[in-house]
Order: structure tokens, then C-alpha cells, then sequence
């Protein structure tokens, strides 16, 4: 019954329609959202600061700064955290060892955001808080946060890249007298660098697509962070929160701002994705 | 394989002709402040005519509006001061009303506050408490999302808000009051129903919100919980929303915190 021309065919048929999936999402959001993009005016959606959907104003740049700003202190937190991590797991411990605690870590990629975000908000904000002050929930909480959730994405790749270097380079650092630091920071890092900056970049993409977590830390406040105890909202956040209401042109600029975030998630994956490949052709 | 198979269609025949048998479905949808009643008197009217199955769903009280007109819920349930040009054409019927309460944190020394310091507040006019007789701390405002009929209800009834950019935004009546709850400086407002002892309920113009004085047409933070549908409501639909209107679910309904429709 299953001959081998058969298999292959519906083998076939099932991967395309996984494939077709995201096709069809990206031109959903791009049929939804491109109308009201050239109908509003494409430089007035991303540059205007002013959100009141009430009024008929859709400007987004408030949620573009938001997120940039919350992806990049997200890196702040998780890069250093993630590439330390990531260093001493594949270089300072023994396999064995290593073997059990990058399982453990990957397992924080499990958890799902809305336990973050509940941690978030219990533990983390009122911390603020009290201790810098302003509403808690805000930019510093949501970069913490997330740096937090970027780390499984950061320290595997970082790990599998790390661990890519092919043992001759190491030998010879050593053989050569120098300790084990010396090769990491002069030769394994800089061999692996294509690697660790892929996971950064994916981090980054993760980070700026979080969308619950941040509801719930972040305070949502349509405005242009001053410092990073404001409150802000991210792109993610302004779809999420507002979608269920929307209604009319309202709606169309949520899919709009989802077009916006496509177009930035596509953008980080494809720089991701180049520099892991030059690293496979350098090598 | 063959007998599987026969055994699917004859379980699938039943389930199709065991639903459409006799059994008529009504479908409400929309406001979130009248889904937990609304399931509840679902719950209780289906005890008592068990060949009629009703769906309650959420979504907001555009939703309700929306899906009314459209016919994917022959009843759409909404909570707005006033309702909106798209559900002109529906026939609305006012089922129950809910308070506004303006909320803060229980050490919060601030007992009342006037329509007009409110509207100040949320204007960020008055960004500190010692404005308006509180200690010397910073406001910090809560409010919902654009489109929640809690806001829009809100913001109707106190005029002429302009939301202060910095107020911390929250998409449910639960959240708010957590937030508040957590934080010593915020101000916010929730639905009447949900106020509990970790807020602190303000006065507005000296009167507070009870259920009391909400009857009394005392307080002002007011807004009718409407069902909608489309023409006059007729057959299953009509006496559903005539069970709600009766005395026995109009008290079931006081008794959790909302109020009768009249």
C-alpha cells in the first residue's frame, strides 16, 4: 500500500502545507495591513507619536522606540549573562556536567511567558519600585524580564557554536602554553563569533516578538520612554491589548502594526541566518 | 477498517441528529463584565429547558455590537453609557446596570475626590497627590485599553478626558485592580462587581459607590449592561431575555455585584 512513490508524495503534501502556513499568515497581515498603510500614509504611521485610535490617530512611533528600546536592554541583560554562560558550560566543565545543566537551561524556554510575566509582576516590579521608584511596571522591568527568557535561545546556539571549533585549534593554544583562558578569549571566541553573534541576533527576534510577558511588565503607557523606569508599549503589546475592541480602521492599523513587526522579525532572522551561513562557508 | 468506519458514521449520525433534534441554540456574545452573569443565568435556564442550549461568549462590548449586526450571535451584550452608530438598527434592551469605582491603594489617605480633580487626574493635570490633599508622591494613573466600554463608559460620564500619555494600561478589570492593589500611588477604576478589600473605593462628589446609592441614583458612574439583537426580539431569544428580566435572576444578579435593570 505505501509504495515508495506514495510516501514520498504525501510526504510532500504535508511539508508544503507547513510551508503554506506562513504564507498565507505573512499575506494575510499583508492584505489586511498594507491598505491602510498607503490609505494613512506610510510616514505618518511610523513617525507620529500620537495613538489615540478614538480620534482616528494611528501613530506608532512610541510602540517602534518601545520595543526598540526594551529589545535592546533585553541584549544588555542576556547577551553578557547568555555568552558567559555559554563559555563556561563548553569550555570550564566537564561534559558530563555540561550535559545536564543545557538541558536545564533549554527548559527555560519551556516555561511559558505567562509565568514570566506573573513573576514579573509579583516580584520584580513592586523591587523597582521601591527601589528606583515610578510605577514599577516599565521598560527596566521588561528588559530584565526578557533578558531572562532570551537566555535558552542565546546559550544553546552560543554552546553549539562554541563547541563547533574543531578541537586542532585548541590543542595547538594549548600545546603552545597558553592556559585555558587565553585560548577562549583569543582563539575559541573568535572562531565561534559568527556563531554567538546568529544567537544574539535570534535572541533579539524572540525578544522583540514576546508579546504576553510584556503586556503584564511593561505598563503599557502609549508614550515615548524618557528613562527606563517609564512605562511603556511595545508593538506586540499595542496589537494584543487592543485587537479584541478594534473595530474598522482601528483594526486595519493593528494589522498595519503587524506588518511593521513582520517586517523587522523577517529582517533580524535574515541577518541571523546570513551570518551562520558565511560562518559554514569560511569554514 | 471497513467496519471502523461504518461504526464513525452511524456514531457521527447520532450526534448530528441528536443535537438537531429538538434542540434550538442561542448565542450571546461581547461585553466581559456581563460574561460571568450572563454564563451563570445560562446555566440555570438550561436546568430548566433542557432542549434549548445557549452559548455565552466574550470579546468586548464591540464584539457584541458587531456580531448582533452580523447574525453570528443572535444576542450581543454590551456595557456602554451610550451606545454607538453601528447598533442603531439593533433593539436594545437595558438587563442589568453596573457602577464605576474609582480605585485606589488601601494606604492611600485620599477619601474623595471631585468630577473635577478626577478628570484632572486622568488628564495629568494633577500629577501629585498633595494636589488634591494626599501625601507628596507622584500619580500614578491605570486606565484601560482604547475600546473597553469600561473606559469609554468612563470617560463619558466624567467628560472631557485626554488621557494623560504616562498612564499605565491594563486590559482588564482584574489587572487594574491588582496593579492598584501592588501600588501605593496609582489610581484606577474597575467595575462595581469586582471591588474588593485590597482597593480602596473612592467617594465621588462625597457619594460612594453601594449598590445603595447606585439604586438611589446617587452615584455617578453609571452605565447600563445592554443585550442587543436584531429587530424585536422573538421565540427562544425573546424568552431568555425575558428570564433575565425576572425578579428571582434580577436578585441572583444584585447578589453578585452587578445591579437590577431598574
Amino acid at each position: 500500500m505505501f509504495s515508495e512513490k506514495g510516501v514520498e508524495r504525501l510526504l510532500s503534501v504535508i511539508a508544503f502545507s507547513a510551508i503554506s502556513a506562513l504564507a498565507l499568515i505573512a499575506l494575510f497581515i499583508f492584505i489586511e495591513g498594507i491598505p491602510f498603510l498607503l490609505k494613512y500614509g506610510i510616514k505618518d504611521f511610523l513617525l507620529s507619536s500620537d495613538w489615540r485610535p478614538e480620534s482616528g490617530k494611528f501613530g506608532i512611533y512610541p510602540m517602534i522606540s518601545a520595543s526598540f528600546w526594551v529589545m535592546l536592554g533585553a541584549m544588555l541583560v542576556g547577551a553578557p549573562f547568555g555568552i558567559a554562560g555559554a563559555i563556561f558550560l563548553a569550555e570550564f566543565t566537564p561534559k558530563t556536567v555540561m550535559h545536564i545543566i543545557k538541558p536545564a537551561i533549554e527548559l527555560l524556554a519551556a516555561v511559558p511567558s505567562v509565568i514570566y510575566g506573573f513573576i514579573g509582576v509579583v516580584v520584580l516590579a513592586p523591587i523597582i519600585r521601591e527601589v528606583f521608584g515610578g510605577p514599577g511596571l516599565s521598560l527596566l522591568a521588561g528588559a530584565i524580564i526578557l533578558g531572562i527568557m532570551i537566555l535558552p535561545t542565546v546559550i544553546s546556539i552560543s554552546i553549539d557554536s562554541i563547541l563547533a571549533v574543531p578541537a586542532s585549534f585548541r590543542e595547538g593554544s594549548l600545546a603552545l602554553g597558553a592556559t585555558i583562558w587565553q585560548t577562549v578569549h583569543m582563539l575559541t571566541i573568535k572562531a565561534a563569533k559568527s556563531g554567538i553573534i546568529a544567537s544574539i541576533i535570534l535572541g533579539m527576534g524572540r525578544a522583540i516578538g514576546e508579546t504576553m510577558a510584556v503586556i503584564m511588565v511593561t505598563g503599557n503607557a502609549v508614550m515615548i520612554p524618557n528613562s527606563a523606569l517609564d512605562s511603556v508599549r511595545t508593538l506586540t503589546a499595542n496589537i494584543a491589548l487592543e485587537m479584541s475592541y478594534a473595530t474598522g480602521m482601528h483594526r486595519e492599523a493593528l494589522f498595519a502594526t503587524g506588518v511593521v513587526l513582520f517586517i523587522v522579525i523577517i529582517f533580524l532572522n535574515a541577518i541571523a541566518s546570513v551570518v551562520i551561513r558565511k560562518k559554514v562557508i569560511t569554514k | 477498517m471497513k467496519k471502523h468506519l461504518i461504526l464513525f458514521c452511524f456514531i457521527t449520525a447520532v450526534i448530528f441528529f441528536g443535537c438537531g433534534k429538538g434542540k434550538v441554540s442561542v448565542t450571546l456574545a461581547g461585553s466581559t463584565a456581563f460574561q460571568p452573569f450572563a454564563e451563570k443565568i445560562a446555566d440555570e435556564y438550561m436546568k430548566a429547558n433542557p432542549n434549548i442550549t445557549i452559548t455565552v461568549q466574550g470579546g468586548g462590548s464591540a464584539v457584541g455590537i458587531q456580531s448582533a449586526n452580523s447574525g453570528a450571535a443572535q444576542i450581543g451584550m454590551a456595557d456602554l453609557v451610550k451606545l454607538p452608530d453601528e447598533a442603531k438598527e439593533l433593539t436594545s434592551t437595558i438587563v442589568a446596570q453596573d457602577g464605576i469605582a474609582v480605585i485606589v491603594n488601601p494606604k492611600n489617605k485620599i477619601e474623595n475626590l471631585s468630577t473635577e480633580q478626577l478628570r484632572d487626574v486622568f488628564n495629568g493635570k494633577i500629577n501629585n497627590w498633595k494636589e488634591i490633599g494626599g501625601g507628596d508622591e507622584p500619580i500614578t494613573v491605570v486606565s484601560r485599553e482604547a475600546g473597553s466600554g469600561t473606559r469609554s463608559s468612563f470617560e463619558k460620564i466624567v467628560t472631557g478626558i485626554k488621557l494623560v500619555d504616562k498612564a499605565v494600561i491594563q486590559n482588564s478589570n482584574g489587572t487594574i485592580r491588582e496593579t492598584v492593589a501592588n501600588d501605593e500611588n496609582s489610581i484606577g477604576y474597575i467595575s462595581h462587581g469586582i471591588l474588593n478589600e485590597k482597593v480602596k473605593g473612592l467617594k465621588i462628589d462625597n457619594v460612594e459607590c453601594t449598590t445603595e446609592s447606585i439604586i438611589a441614583n446617587n452615584y455617578k458612574l453609571v452605565r447600563p449592561i445592554f443585550l442587543l439583537t436584531k429587530g424585536t426580539p422573538a421565540g427562544e431569544v425573546k424568552k431568555f431575555i425575558d428570564y433575565i428580566l425576572t425578579d428571582e435572576i434580577q436578585l441572583m444578579i444584585k447578589k453578585d455585584g452587578l445591579l437590577p435593570a431598574k
